[in-house]
């Protein structure tokens, strides 16, 4: 077992492990955050997105270890006083969502685009989301969404 | 996951002597995980290289850019430095895997798994860079030896890749449209020593197009390559592409890398 510190959310939070523990699993089974998505398993759709020091990973293709000391955001911080954080209230208004799986991914990557590309163009969202599978939309209303996002947020 | 010890030292000397014939060293991960979780390796232990600071940066000392191992592809598309001194390498770096991989991956994780299909192999060969270890110094050429197989021995570890700044370089990649690994891709440079054009992706292991570098030699423009083919017995051929395919997607890309150079 090794021991692990991180604050997830804005909270500190420390547990011992096995080392072959997966972020994501360390932040579905042990903290309970369910919001983080396992779809593929094989490190390719981009469900499992969380933010690590700021940055968009894939929570299933990084060990718990490797996130010791960092600071990681999942989809259940990303709110704040019961409001929705301006890029889920776009998802909302926009249907960037059908069955909502690959949503929380999603939506992760897109604070991380945006915060990278203040003001993106159609085809730099598409490409930038393309860590992000989703099987229902077709992409035409989650590239709608990230654009009211970014228009909102500033850009 | 089979199960395995894992450590994170501090040092380079640290990260040698913690390594033993069963175990590996983990970079950024995003091919090492994956295989774990496929149970297709089983180490006895992970040395994880992320809390060497020696191992990360970026910096341009006269004629050369030096990559430390441990940077991570977003750096590298990112950095001013490699954006002014070999724009070619940081819009290589920018097209890597997706978002996340490359807020992962590393180059000297890439480099030591050579993938056949990986981009970075292009850019060190195409470019005569030095890949440097906690041992020696080695030339690009000599670092990647075949398929997944590189110069490095047990426990060697590569601690940056040093890269001679060339009068311009290009690459341009046809890539896989499911991964983004480059079904082929075509590294272009004029350099101080010469016309270099290194592709990916097409053959088991990185190579070097030498009729293509006499053309380009005497006429560096995209009709000097248009008109050249590469033998296709011998490269890769599986479902996205045949042999063939591979073989005229040089020659395209080829043209398409040296359109693009600066």
């Amino acid at each position: 077992m090794t021991t692990v510190s991180m604050t997830v959310n804005g909270k500190k939070v420390s547990a011992d492990v096995a080392p072959n523990t997966l972020l994501v699993q360390f932040i579905r089974d042990n903290l309970r955050l369910t919001g983080t998505h396992v779809g593929c398993d094989t490190s390719q759709c981009g469900a499992c997105t969380v933010h690590v020091n700021g940055d968009s990973v894939k929570s299933c293709t990084m060990l718990a270890a490797q996130a010791e000391g960092a600071d990681v955001t999942t989809i259940e911080g990303l709110a704040k006083n019961g409001e929705l954080h301006p890029m889920q209230a776009a998802f909302k208004e926009n249907h960037g969502l059908q069955c909502g799986f690959c949503t929380p991914g999603m939506i992760m990557s897109a604070v991380d685009l945006v915060k990278r590309n203040p003001n993106p163009s159609e085809e730099t969202i598409r490409t930038e989301l393309e860590g992000n599978i989703c099987r229902c939309t077709g992409y035409h209303n989650i590239v709608k969404s990230v654009k009211a996002a970014a228009e909102n947020m500033g850009g | 996951m089979y199960s395995f010890d894992y450590e994170r030292p501090s040092g380079v000397n640290e990260a040698a002597s913690a390594i033993g014939e069963d175990d590996k060293f983990l970079a950024g991960g995003q091919t090492l995980i994956p295989t774990l979780k496929l149970r297709l390796a089983q180490p006895g232990k992970l040395v994880d290289l992320s809390g060497i600071s020696e191992l990360k940066g970026i910096s341009v000392n006269g004629s050369e850019l030096s990559v430390g191992a441990m940077t991570r592809h977003v750096d590298v598309a990112d950095s001013a430095d490699v954006k002014s001194a070999i724009p070619a390498l940081a819009q290589l770096a920018s097209h890597i895997g997706d978002a996340q991989v490359r807020n992962r991956g590393t180059i000297g994780g890439s480099i030591s798994n050579n993938d056949p299909a990986a981009d970075y192999p292009a850019a060190l060969v195409g470019l005569g860079a030095t890949v440097h270890t906690n041992k020696r110094s080695i030339s690009a050429e000599d670092f990647f030896v075949d398929l997944f197989e590189t110069a490095l021995e047990d426990g060697e570890l590569v601690t940056k890749v040093t890269f001679p700044i060339p009068e311009k370089a290009g690459y341009a990649k046809f890539p896989n449209p499911a991964s983004r690994f480059a079904l082929t891709g075509v590294f272009v440079a004029k350099t101080a020593s010469g016309v270099r054009v290194a592709v990916t992706g097409a053959g088991p292991c990185v190579f070097r197009q030498t009729d293509m570098e006499a053309a380009l030699s005497s006429n560096f423009s995209p009709d000097a390559v248009s008109g050249i083919k590469t033998e296709a017995s011998g490269l890769n051929a599986d479902i996205h592409a045949s042999a063939d395919y591979r073989a005229n997607l040089i020659t395209v890309m080829a043209a398409r890398a040296v359109k693009a150079a600066s």
